[in-house]
């Protein structure tokens, strides 16, 4: 096992998809069963992609593995000196157990939908565009420079876009993807306006060197303004695509896409890009940024958990909660908690892919029934997705025992710690009153699909347990979400081999500008350096007993109301609807973001628009116009003297020759005698002029 | 006595070709045209003799008149057939009736 052979492997798993891609774009009418041929691509990919992971930390675990070669090369310039642009492929422990996760996440969302989408009109292709998808979040994982993640950021927008309006029949489809790609090329122009600000000061656009010439103290422009700028600025970026706060709107009308789809792109991997992208940079993020950040995440997890409480499509619950456990990741990584913001993203990524497929399963043999309140007593119906999906709810939750518990836990307490050691307490408050309102919502979930009476009892005769291509996913992602597989022991990550392959790596920025207790290397940017100071390992050390307390009794009270309310019915929820009507429309209504953006945004841009629009037909087209009549006049007025005047003197001309024509033809008799006469004179004239001479 | 000398013929020669200029352009019988022609070629046969006797060229002025006798007999011979075929083809020998030229 050496570099070369990690590097060329990730190459390999990284094309893969593509070749799927333009294999079943181009030729999936000839290629009979063409859809295996992707599953097939895609399974070499995910034995691949576990062998690199393998590879990577057991023999390189604490090395960055770099390939890169020049892309462009515009020269020596001048002032500037030599510039080029280089791509290329960086391996850490990050990018090695994110491929992993992509792979994976892709094989049996691949899997999945061999099933669920047979007989649709356009199977072939749906095929192609999950092996594009595929190809581009490996993209972003694998890169080694701003550039080449942005390209591949945008093909994730675009694959993500013909995802979701995959059934662009329906206009409800359409809709949501333009929805989608619109409110993300918000955030972008952010991310990328950050890159730029970086480019223009370090002409590179690789992480490695940027991040060297930050740690020697070269901030941008100077000022570790512009460093906090750039930081929030490429945070934009993850603003769109994680659907953060304000720019969140996108993911729930996103569900207008294939389940599996939703389970590969807007549970698991695309969504957590941003968080992946925050990972990358985490480094140089000043404590301005991380706190913004930090509050971002905070308010985005408070708002969709108390959304999620009141929706009726299985579909929107779940959107709303990968909504807020992005929220999580994303606050988790403002705090400085990296290690847990990313086995979060990882462990979510499972469950919560899990829970979309099960849902999956859940439409698939209803019918297509989302509302919850039409669905109900499926556990006998269909086993295998009830334990599943209840397992991925405990999980998600936070329960004792399984995935989501201990990445959960980490989080909140690197919360506790942080607001321990700076005085921000909103933080921790809010990340445990999400914890309990996620337990509540999740469950409700669950109570209403598969426990108690059917509510449809014709759609509920017909509902069956789904086929065996479609419970094997299911089964892999819930076996994935117990704890097991990630420590030994339930009840401290620390134990496991996550913490120790992924460590929170050091700042970079100087040290006044980041939180006092993280530890700024010395020299060059390298992993193995301790990152935070014993203050913070003592404070984390704390809170993680108090957190672990809190947290599991916060989620006991939300599983608890859950079933009081939905299950035993003590408490009736339509009466606790009426007697909070206002707070209740406001959830359901989803705190009315849409209409506010309607009313603000849509309406500025149409009014804007408009304007542009009459600017361009009276102004723009007045301009042209009288462009046109002013050459249209003087046309008119060249034309006549071309007519009069050049005409004229030509025909004068003519008419001059003509006139003399017939005087002189006189002279033209046709006699000879005249001729000899004029001979004659002619002779004798010429004999006067010349004897004058 | 009055001398005979070249300004005589030359007088001579001058009203010869004068007269024959004159018939050409005011008959118009053709043949007529042609027999004023006949008198320009022989004024101008006078000259030569004229100047060949009072001029030292030997005998170059006789032998040139004796050519344009002969052209003259040549040019009568084919001005009397172009006459005979004009004639046949405008029913005419009036010059002044034939003006095709003009056209």
């Amino acid at each position: 096992m050496n570099e070369t052979l990690l590097l060329q492997l990730s190459a390999i798993i990284l094309f893969l998809p593509l070749l799927g891609f333009v294999l079943l774009i181009f030729f999936g009418k000839r290629i009979p069963k063409a859809h295996a041929v992707e599953n097939f691509l895609i399974f070499v990919g995910l034995v691949l992609s576990i062998i690199v992971a393998f590879g990577k930390i057991s023999f390189f675990n604490d090395q960055k593995i770099v390939y890169e070669f020049q892309w462009l090369s515009f020269g020596n310039i001048p002032l500037i000196g030599y510039t080029g642009i280089k791509f290329g492929i960086m391996l850490d422990n990050v990018t090695v157990l994110m491929q992993f996760v992509v792979m994976l996440i892709s094989f049996v969302v691949h899997l999945f939908s061999v099933k669920y989408m047979e007989g649709d009109l356009r199977y072939t292709r749906y095929f192609a565009y999950l092996g594009i998808f595929t190809f581009s979040m490996l993209g972003i994982v694998v890169t080694h420079n701003f550039l080449m993640m942005y390209i591949f950021w945008e093909l994730v927008g675009l694959s993500s876009y013909l995802l979701i309006g995959f059934w662009f029949e329906k206009k409800s489809a359409s809709d949501a993807a333009k929805k989608a790609f619109i409110v993300n090329r918000i955030g972008d122009i952010g991310f990328f306006l950050g890159i730029l600000i970086l480019y223009v000061n370090y002409r590179t656009f690789s992480f490695n060197e940027i991040f060297t010439q930050i740690s020697l103290g070269n901030l941008p422009f100077g000022s570790s303004a512009w460093l906090t700028a750039s930081g929030i600025l490429i945070f934009c970026g993850a603003v769109g695509k994680s659907a953060q706060f304000p720019l969140h709107v996108w993911l729930p009308d996103a569900m207008e896409g294939p389940t599996p789809v939703s389970a590969l792109i807007h549970a698991a991997t695309m969504v957590a890009a941003g968080v992946y992208l925050i990972a990358k940079v985490f480094v140089m993020l000043t404590a301005d940024a991380l706190l913004v950040i930090a509050y971002i995440g905070a308010i985005t997890a408070f708002i969709s958990a108390t959304i999620a409480i009141t929706q009726n499509d299985i579909k929107k619950v779940l959107a709303y909660s990968t909504v807020s456990q992005l929220g999580y990741m994303i606050m988790a990584l403002g705090v400085g908690a990296y290690t847990v913001a990313f086995f979060h993203l990882v462990t979510h990524a499972f469950f919560k892919a899990c829970l979309f497929l099960g849902s999956g399963s859940v439409i698939h043999a209803m019918h297509h029934e989302q509302d919850i309140r039409y669905l109900g007593g499926l556990r006998k119906k269909m086993p295998y997705t009830y334990y599943t999906f209840l397992i991925s709810t405990l999980a998600i939750s936070g329960v004792p025992f399984t995935s989501g518990f201990l990445s959960k836990d980490g989080i909140l307490g690197g919360t506790l710690a942080f607001a321990n050691l700076t005085g921000y307490w909103l933080l921790p408050i809010i990340g445990f009153l999400v914890a309990s309102l996620t337990a509540f919502y999740m469950f409700r979930l669950v109570i209403l699909t598969f426990h108690g009476e059917a509510r449809d009892r014709h759609k509920f005769e017909h509902a069956h347990e789904s086929p065996a291509t479609m419970v094997l996913p299911l089964a892999i992602l819930a076996v994935l979400s117990i704890f097991i597989f990630y420590t030994p022991n339930p009840f401290n990550a620390d134990a496991g081999w996550f913490t120790k392959w992924v460590k929170t790596p050091s700042t970079i920025v100087p040290q006044n500008q980041a939180f006092g207790f993280m530890i700024k290397e010395s020299g060059e940017h390298s992993e193995d350096i301790v990152a935070h100071s014993l203050q913070y390992t003592e404070a984390l050390h704390h809170a993680h007993s108090q957190a672990m307390y809190i947290s599991l009794l916060v989620a006991g009270l939300g599983i608890l109301f859950a079933f009081v309310i939905y299950q035993w019915r003590k408490i009736s929820a339509d009466n606790l609807a009426q007697k909070l009507k206002p707070l209740y429309n406001f959830s359901l209504n989803k705190w009315y973001f849409d209409e506010l953006y309607d009313k603000t945004a849509v309406t500025f841009t149409i009014v804007l628009s408009r304007i542009s629009a009459w600017f361009d037909a009276k102004i723009i087209d007045g301009i042209v116009d009288g462009t046109a009549s002013l050459t249209r006049v003087s046309a008119f007025g060249t034309g006549k003297f071309d007519n009069v005047v050049i005409d004229g003197f030509v025909n004068f001309t003519a008419y001059f020759t003509g006139f003399f024509g017939l005087i002189f033809r006189r002279l033209q008799t046709g006699k000879v005698q005249t001729y000899l006469v004029m001979v004659l004179s002619g002779l004798v004239i010429l004999f006067f002029i010349l004897r004058s001479l | 006595m009055l001398q005979v000398g070249l300004y005589h013929f030359l007088v001579l020669s001058g009203l010869l070709f004068s007269l024959g200029i004159f018939a050409v352009l005011t008959r118009k019988n053709a043949i007529l045209v042609l027999m004023g022609i006949e008198l320009i070629l022989n004024s101008a046969n006078i000259n030569f003799i004229a100047f060949a006797k009072y001029g030292n060229f030997g005998f170059s002025g006789q032998m040139v008149a004796l050519f344009v006798i002969i052209l003259a007999a040549a040019e009568a011979a084919v001005a009397l057939a172009i006459v005979l075929n004009i004639y046949k083809n405008f029913n005419t020998v009036h010059v002044d009736e034939i003006d095709g030229l003009k056209d």
